[in-house]
């Protein structure tokens, strides 16, 4: 076919914003048949360049030249970027949920026969697809009985139905699973020997690791580095070291924690589906936190840890059946969030913009919305305490803001998570409930918030850490509880639990 | 530009709609050759809008909390009549047959309330089937006749403030001592408010704007005094627009500054989070909806009181007005938005066009052609200025260095 070695060549690419260069003179060549790696931390450019090369930004509105497959393209918009063989796949899905696979797959591209859907062919072809991604559903499965991991696989499939050439995956396992995961990247190389070339953007290093042929980094709107690499043979560190232009030597920072009385314990608590009769989330889960002590949560995605949280959070998620808390050896009964609150719990969630934030509040606003009781002043909201109680945190926290009247939604997502923080630091509790505190945040902004926790267990506070990734739990944490299929089914030391030790109570109950 | 963000404050949006009502205000007065700005004018501008303002009260909450309420006008026009049915079937004493209008208010909103915060099913239908069925217990009860309403209550629906004290003043004096309050009131706010600026964030607001500010609303409180104040003898502030300025102070507050207030906008703004923060959502719900019917109910009370009577057809569409009031004011469609006093701004515009029209002589039917004109730009205005960011009118005309480099 093509001589050229190359299927994209991106030269000096830059796209101003007003008042901000997002890409400055970005460099990106890409060998056929590779899976290429980009990485870079939150806001780096990464997603800027790829709705550049998309034609998300047609065509004029940015400078530099795109050298696809030895043409150069000139895209006005997705389309034509779909036509020359280049599919996108977001971060955030994008099915409609109540159609089925087939009609998902050909949406915007129905096959017709005289003037009508060929739904015979559609389905046939569908069949085929779904082969190729190895996803063995009927193809009339409505989108919204599909887990997610699955979701994503029928994402690929539309994107092959296009003929694709080059294949852009955005953070394609952030919400996946570990199982799911592996599954993608073993995908994604069946791919490469199809003849399809991918593009990863990825936080997960080890993914990166694993599969990567090349990897460019990418930092402040500017190529830092790209080189070929040998997949299972990268250097992490040199990704990390590259990527924030420091190196980190630690990426968790040091912390002995002095555990006192056990102030939080949980004895067989049971919580049933709300929407499957029957089905338990939460199966006689018994555990304890003792003062000043991190105690981790490891379960795979599913596994019922955020269902847990949530339930003991005044039953916010799920039909309390059985169980007991008992705070500070005093057995209470938490049926709203807001004795939850008062009784000296908060629960920091998973989904930072659809459950921690109202993205319409300002920074000050959002920071005293759980413990409104603290800034009353004859009744009424006194503005003066409000505004003096998020300095406070504002500066804590060093929250980067312009000042603290501006909306939580012109931060970023590091940022975001310090003002949910501070919202829940506010309410003074003696529990806190972390559940993935650091998701899409990036390294410097991690490290920051790992610091906070070790600092709130200093105060003397018991932290519940939730989070998928196993090396953080390890670093950050004390004790962890590892959870599957709803159940507790090991209590490991952090000192003493590895990677593997954590996975294998992970996936097995315990007899 | 920068004189004008100091003075006004950084968010310069919410005054264009104030800048437009001005510039209406003025426009129409050029036309009608001085017909707008006279006493009696502006009396019956007030009294003749304040049933409408004071349901937008109720319906910005509601708008905010993300629902709509359709049942206002019925629910207004089956207290009023209820009202007027007590007291001139069962001779019963018009402050009784108010209390009870006010409590059919409540148990209606409680009855709105249980379906929208118990069972879940959207405002727009709990609302749409209580606005007709409430037509519907108007026209029975009445059998389409108009019910004459206690006299004691035309001092609520078209009374004036009673006159006394010396007349060297020159005008009513009542209207005077609540001219001053509102001045003195503002201008002691406005120097707290100054004295605590710098104590946090460390920058001080300058002092010449807080002057210029004190300044310029003194003066428009002092002329609408005046206005007020000077009209035809036995005439002054309307009775029902002392109601709806003490309405919108209380609702100021309540939805500024009590947890109640924070809880609407919270709700409004991302259901889930809120829950999460220890908001009882359906609390919050089911008190919106209530509040909403009672002010209802209020409403009605005055209709029939500057009407004389209760008429079967009392409150039809005045749920369009709520809500056009609310919309015009800034307020968004998906909620978490809108504030009391732009929507009080919002529903003046509207009870202006309709004025000035009529002073003009243009008939109801283009009237309700250019309102909705209004309403559409306005909303779409303000949909265009949120998408690209760009400034607002006053923003276009004072181009800052900000805005400049975008």
């Amino acid at each position: 076919m093509n001589e050229n070695p190359l299927i994209l060549e991106m030269r000096g690419i830059t796209k101003e914003f007003p008042g901000v260069k997002a890409l400055s003179d970005v460099t990106l060549e890409v060998t056929r048949d590779s899976i290429h790696s980009i990485c870079g931390e939150n806001g780096a450019g990464k997603s800027t360049l790829m709705k550049v090369l998309s034609g998300v930004y047609p065509y004029g509105s940015y400078d530099g030249q795109i050298i696809f497959d030895g043409r150069e393209m000139k895209f006005r918009n997705i389309k034509e970027s779909e036509q020359a063989g280049i599919a996108i796949i977001h971060q955030e899905l994008t099915m409609i949920p109540e159609l089925s696979i087939t009609e998902n797959i050909f949406m915007g591209n129905e096959l017709t026969k005289s003037g009508l859907i060929d739904w015979n062919e559609q389905r046939r072809r569908t069949v085929e697809l779904l082969k190729k991604v190895g996803l063995s559903v009927s193809p009339d499965t409505l989108i919204k009985h599909l887990g997610v991991g699955q979701q994503q696989l029928v994402e690929i499939a539309k994107a092959l139905s296009k003929n694709v050439k080059l294949l852009i995956l955005d953070e394609p396992t952030s919400a996946l699973n570990e199982d799911d995961s592996a599954n993608l990247l073993e995908l994604m190389r069946g791919l490469k020997e199809k003849g399809i070339t991918c593009i990863m953007i990825s936080h997960k290093l080890n993914e990166i690791a694993a599969i990567s042929d090349a990897v460019t980094v990418i930092r402040d709107g500017q190529t830092v580095e790209s080189y070929e690499v040998v997949a299972g043979q990268v250097d992490e560190n040199k990704i990390i070291k590259s990527m924030v232009g420091r190196s980190i030597e630690n990426r968790y920072p040091e912390h002995t924690s002095n555990p006192g009385e056990v102030i939080f314990e949980v004895k067989d608590w049971c919580v049933e589906d709300p929407e499957v009769e029957g089905r338990m989330v939460c199966k006689n889960s018994s555990f304890y936190v003792r003062a000043g002590e991190i105690v981790g949560f490891a379960g795979l995605m599913g596994a019922g840890r955020t269902e847990l949280m949530r339930s003991l959070f005044g039953r916010n998620y799920g039909i309390y059946k059985s169980g007991t808390i008992k705070l500070k050896g005093k057995e209470v009964k938490l049926t709203s969030v807001e004795a939850a609150i008062e009784n000296g719990i908060a629960y920091v969630p998973e989904d930072r913009k659809n459950l921690g934030l109202n993205l319409l509040d300002s920074i000050k606003k959002t920071i005293v919305s759980a413990n409104m009781k603290k800034i009353l002043t004859g009744g009424l909201l006194d503005s003066a305490k409000e505004l003096a109680a998020s300095e406070e945190y504002k500066k804590a926290l060093r929250i980067k803001c312009k000042d603290v009247g501006v909306g939580v939604s012109t931060l970023s997502g590091g940022n975001q998570q310090k003002v949910v923080l501070s919202k829940w630091m506010f309410t003074e509790p003696d529990v806190l409930i972390l559940d993935e505190p650091t998701r899409g945040i990036d390294v410097g902004a991690k490290y920051e918030i790992y610091k906070l926790i070790h600092e709130l267990a200093d105060q003397g506070k018991a932290v519940i850490m939730v989070s998928s990734e196993l090396p953080e739990l390890l670093g950050v944490v004390d004790r962890i509880y590892t959870i599957f299929e709803g159940s507790i089914t090991g209590e490991l030391m952090a000192s003493e639990a590895d990677q593997e030790s954590l996975m294998k109570r992970m996936t097995v109950t315990s007899a | 530009m920068k004189v004008i963000k100091k003075v006004l404050g950084e968010d310069l949006r919410q005054y264009t709609m104030v800048l437009a009502l001005v510039v209406l205000i003025l426009v129409f007065n050029i036309i009608s050759d001085g017909r707008m700005l006279t006493s009696s004018n502006f009396q019956n501008l007030l009294s003749g809008n304040a049933y409408v303002l004071i349901l937008a009260l109720g319906m910005l909450m509601v708008i905010v909390i993300g629902q709509i309420d359709l049942s206002v006008g019925s629910v207004a026009g089956f207290a009023g009549m209820v009202m007027a049915k007590v007291a001139h079937d069962f001779n019963l004493n018009w402050f009784v047959a108010v209390l009870i209008a006010l409590a059919i208010g409540a148990l209606v909103g409680a009855w709105n309330g249980f379906f929208l915060a118990k069972l879940g099913i959207p405002g727009f239908i709990t609302t749409l089937g209580s606005m007709m069925m409430f037509r519907g217990l108007v026209i029975w009860i009445s059998q389409s006749i108009s019910v004459p309403a206690p006299d004691e209550l035309r001092f609520f629906g078209a009374g004036y403030m009673p006159e006394w004290g010396p007349a060297f003043t020159g005008m009513n004096n009542s209207t005077l001592l609540l001219g001053i309050i509102g001045i003195v009131a503002f201008i002691y706010f406005e120097l707290r408010k100054y004295k605590h600026s710098g104590e946090i964030s460390g920058q001080k607001q300058p002092m010449w704007a807080v002057v210029t500010r004190i300044v310029l609303v003194s003066a428009i409180i002092a002329y609408f005094t005046w206005l007020y104040g000077t009209g035809r003898e036995g005439t002054s502030f309307p009775i029902p627009g002392l109601i709806l300025l003490i309405l919108v102070i209380v609702y100021h507050i309540i939805t500024q500054k009590t947890r109640f207030g924070r809880h609407i906008y919270a709700v409004g703004g991302n259901k889930s989070a809120a829950a999460l923060s220890g908001v009882n959502v359906s609390r919050t719900y089911f008190l919106t909806m209530m509040n909403m019917s009672m002010l209802a109910a209020v409403a009605g009370i005055l209709f029939v009181g500057r009407s004389t009577a209760a008429g079967p057809a009392d409150g039809t569409q005045w749920e369009m007005d709520a809500i056009a009031s609310v919309f015009i004011g800034g307020a968004a469609v998906s909620g978490g938005v809108g504030t009391i006093l732009a929507t009080m701004v919002g529903g003046m515009v509207m009870a202006v066009l309709n004025n000035g029209l009529m002073l003009m002589g243009v008939g109801a039917d283009k009237t309700q052609v250019i309102k909705g004109l209004v309403l559409l730009l306005a909303v779409a205005f303000d949909v265009y200025n949120k998408k690209t960011g760009k400034a607002s009118i006053i923003g276009r005309l004072f181009p800052s260095k900000e805005t400049e480099k975008k």
